[in-house]
This record gives C-alpha cells, sequence and structure tokens, in this order.
C-alpha cells in the first residue's frame, strides 16, 4: 500500500525559503504568482493491507517525527 | 565536573567541546554515542554539542533528538541534571521537546558564521554564574538556523520567567534590530527550561576559551558551571 505524507508551515509561521521561491517565481516572469510557501511530502510504501493501522502508523510517523507540530502541519493520504 | 559529551553521526563540534570543558574543569569529558542508552554514573552536565547531527536532514535535529541516548537524557534531565546544548545541541534539545520552540532558517537566509555580542540577562543560574547580569560578552555564532520562534504565550512564559539568559545585542550592550543577526524572536539567543537546569544556546562559548582564539569571554559559562557543581558538592 502506497500512502503520501505532507507537511506544510503553520499559518503565519514566517518562511523565508517559500518568500525567496517567491522572488524567483517573480524575477523569472512567472504570471499570477501571489504567494509561495514551502513544504514537504513523504511517499511511504507500507508493508500490510489494513487500511485502519496503515493511517495510525502514519498519524504515529507524522506526530513523532515526520512533522514538527509546534511549526507545522501535516496531512496523510493513503494512495 | 564530569561531564559527558553527545555524540551523533555528523556532529563535529564535539572535540572544541571536550577540549574547553578539560582546560577549564580539569577533567576529561565522556564522549558518548548516541546508540548508547544510559549516561556514565556520576555525570554532573551533559553537553549536546554543535555540528550537523544527520546532515540536518528532515529538520535540523529533528533525527539525533530521536536517538536511544536522548531517553536517558530526559531522565537525567528530569531528576535536575544539567544539560548544555550549543547550535545543532540547542535545536536537539528544542527537537527532543527539552526545551520550547524551534530554530527556523535565519531570517536573511544566509549561513552566518562570526563573532557576535550577547547580553548575560541575569548571572542568579548555573549556566550564568560566572558573568554580571547585564555583562557583554563576545563569542562566535555559525549556523543557517538560529532563528528562534515560539508561540506568543510561550515567549511571555520564558520572559516572565526570566528564562531567557543570553541575547543578541550590540557591542555597547543594546539589543535591537540590527543587533539580531538571524531575527530571532525577542533576539533570544540562550534559553532554559522551566526547572532552569536545560540550557540550549546558539553561539559557541568552547570557541573562546583561550587567548590563541582571541578571546576568552566564554569561560564564564564553564567556570559558572564548575562553580556552581563545587558549591552543590
Amino acid at each position: 500500500m502506497k500512502a503520501r505524507v505532507t507537511v506544510t508551515l503553520k499559518t503565519g509561521i514566517l518562511d523565508p525559503q517559500g518568500k525567496a521561491i517567491e522572488g524567483a517565481l517573480k524575477s523569472l516572469g512567472v504570471d499570477g504568482v501571489a504567494s509561495v510557501r514551502q513544504g514537504k511530502v513523504f511517499d511511504i510504501e507500507l508493508a500490510g493491507a489494513d487500511r485502519d493501522k496503515a493511517e495510525a502508523a502514519l498519524k504515529e510517523a507524522a506526530d513523532r517525527l515526520l512533522a514538527n507540530t509546534v511549526i507545522e502541519n501535516y496531512r496523510v493520504e493513503l494512495l | 565536573m564530569k561531564a559527558a559529551i553527545l555524540v551523533f553521526p555528523g556532529i563535529n563540534r564535539e572535540r572544541d567541546m571536550a577540549r574547553a570543558l578539560k582546560l577549564i574543569s580539569g577533567h576529561e569529558p565522556a564522549m558518548v554515542w548516541h546508540a548508547e542508552t544510559s549516561l556514565p554514573a556520576g555525570t554532573d552536565l551533559v553537553v549536546v554539542p554543535g555540528g550537523f547531527s544527520y546532515g540536518d536532514y528532515l529538520r535540523c535535529g529533528a533525527i539525533a533528538a530521536r536517538a536511544p541516548i536522548m531517553d536517558a537524557v530526559r531522565g537525567y534531565a528530569a531528576k535536575g541534571g544539567l544539560v548544555l546544548g550549543v547550535c545543532n545541541g540547542f535545536q536537539i534539545l528544542c527537537e527532543s521537546g527539552l526545551l520550547p520552540g524551534v530554530l527556523m532558517r535565519n531570517a536573511g537566509l544566509r549561513f552566518i558564521c562570526h563573532d557576535v555580542h550577547l547580553r548575560v540577562e541575569r548571572s542568579d543560574t548555573p549556566f550564568t554564574r560566572g558573568y554580571n547580569a547585564g555583562q557583554v560578552i563576545r563569542v562566535p555564532v555559525a549556523h543557517g538556523e538560529g532563528n528562534y520562534e515560539a508561540d506568543e504565550e510561550t515567549l511571555k512564559r520564558l520572559e516572565g520567567e526570566g528564562r531567557v539568559l543570553y541575547r543578541y545585542c550590540s557591542p555597547q550592550g543594546e539589543v535591537d534590530e540590527a543587533a539580531n543577526i538571524n531575527g530571532a524572536a525577542h533576539s533570544i539567543a540562550g534559553i532554559v527550561n522551566d526547572a532552569g537546569n536545560v540550557l540550549g544556546m546558539m553561539p559557541h562559548p568552547e570557541n573562546h576559551v583561550e587567548d590563541i582564539m582571541g578571546c576568552t569571554d566564554g569561560r564564564g559559562l564553564f567556570a559558572g558551571l564548575v562553580a556552581h557543581l563545587d558549591r552543590a558538592a
């Protein structure tokens, strides 16, 4: 089973990297970019087939390591 | 003072730290590998040194914070044991939950590697008793992610409880935007936990302890710890 965990910065947390990318896109002349926030994507392969178990394991992974919940939110998707 | 220095893959300031501790305390510190599950008996001080544990993968300090030895450090700190984290060590302590907040990318996005001035906010703690309150010291920094951030409530608590021990300042001791090298909230360079026995700081006091380094302002931190432990003994 394949899964994806997406980690993004919480609203209000300053994202200097996103700002720099936003600036670069604007200087490239890419039209219509209002703002950029940078995040992380983890593609994870799971051994079992139980979706509930998988979801629980992924949530644990995100809470304990993949995200720093002081500053980041995460979303778990089973693909 | 029997110090234990934690060693993680990618750490590179552990020998500077060991040299400074030996010089000032007279005792060779123990080097403790991250896969260990206990600290040497009789440890007076645990040091989490600087460097780039696990290449800063995922987030600075995130992977080291989950190493087996960190459970032992949590237990040691819960019993009141002294813990000092410098640079990556500060990041590791925040990631491990021993200190609140997080160290974000420097506001100017650049790696900063030069001397800075710090104002010592108070002298009545184990980590600052070698200095006077309000004293300005000069120590180096070397980091890309030293921009301390925490939510408003945490910052209010840190300030209200006098837990900010070191702040970036001008050579004259003024805390202002210009001296706040990395954009840290409240110009925070170093904080302690609520019990006051765990300090995390971005600058490297261990790199200003000998005349050959051009400055010895960092000695006070270690000398203060030695004095604190001598008095407690």
